[in-house]
């Protein structure tokens, strides 16, 4: 399988997701945000950091780079897309998440590991998890604390789009909501970084049940 | 301003009820600074431009200037 990362200018972590593909024993692909069109890849990683700056808001231009209409049209098509921290807000951003993320609610850039609970396995990227499954994730951000309106978040629940839940909740989101998927469960938007845990050097390998589950639910 | 160019003032701010974080801050800090009687504080953006024509300001909104999940936005022609 080969999953393409979306590099930005101002992201972070690319190159670690690239590196835990590799681990998952997938083909990592660089997809630059200049070019237009996804190589050929089998699933996409937007990762974290601070496109474009966050100016004006967190993944507000990234959201018109030159690769986005292609990976608009994958994400349609059903293809697998995981948003990491920043790669959540561009999802957000794109319309192809619901909701957006505010800033943390107490005003301060958060960096931690926090618990959490994997709450939906019926995504690509949560097929290899058990439900209910804890995973200890770290989080860094400044804009993580999901909002939709009680409606929408009342559908997210209703249909099991959480994916993923703080048990403790580090920036005042809604429902303690740590990711949400779209209505055809492809695409999957979570603050905590799982590329940051992908091997057992970084302290932990936790975020390779998030990353593996890809070729788990392509039978890989 | 450069000729043939008509100045717009946009201003955009979160929705009502969604947390301002910001205008909490600043509320909770002017009492500090003796200034009482400060009820509310909402925190926007403004975005001042010069454009050939106002036709497209909202749809420029709409898609770009603001988020409409979570933002409200109004703009005039000021000059």
């Amino acid at each position: 399988m080969r999953i393409g990362v979306t590099v930005f200018p101002g992201s972070n972590c690319d190159r670690d997701a690239l590196h835990a593909i590799e681990l998952i024993g997938a083909d990592s692909v660089e997809l630059w945000h200049a070019d237009q069109d996804l190589k050929g890849v089998d699933a996409v990683i937007v990762p974290g950091g601070f496109s474009y700056g966050d100016y004006l808001r967190p993944g507000a231009i990234a959201r018109f780079a030159k690769v986005m209409p292609a990976l608009e049209d994958f994400a349609r098509d059903g293809g697998p897309v995981l948003g990491v921290c920043n790669g959540f807000q561009v999802l957000t951003e794109a319309h192809l998440l619901p909701g957006a993320l505010l800033q943390n609610i107490n005003m301060r850039f958060v960096c931690a590991r926090v618990r959490t609970r994997i709450e939906n396995t019926d995504t690509p990227w949560t097929a290899g998890c058990d439900a209910g499954e804890e995973l200890t994730l770290p989080v860094a951000h400044n804009e993580g604390n999901y909002f939709a309106d009680p409606k929408t978040l009342a559908t997210l629940e209703d249909e099991g789009r959480v994916v993923l839940r703080y048990l403790e909740n580090p920036n005042g989101s809604a429902n303690d909501i740590a990711g949400v998927c779209n209505e055809g469960r492809n695409v999957v938007g979570i603050m905590p970084h799982p590329e940051r845990v992908s091997e057992g050097v970084l302290g932990s390998d936790a975020g390779l049940r998030i990353l593996r589950s890809v070729l788990v639910r392509a039978g890989v | 301003m450069a000729e043939g160019f008509i100045k717009v003032r946009v201003l955009v701010r979160p929705k009502d009820g969604i947390l301002d974080p910001q205008g909490e801050v600043v509320k909770n800090a002017l009492p500090a600074l003796g200034f009482d009687g400060v009820e509310t504080v909402h925190i926007g953006r403004l975005i001042e431009m010069q454009v050939e024509s106002a036709d497209e300001i909202d749809a420029m909104c709409q898609r770009l200037l603001a988020n409409p999940t979570i933002e409200e936005y109004e703009w005039e022609v000021v000059g």
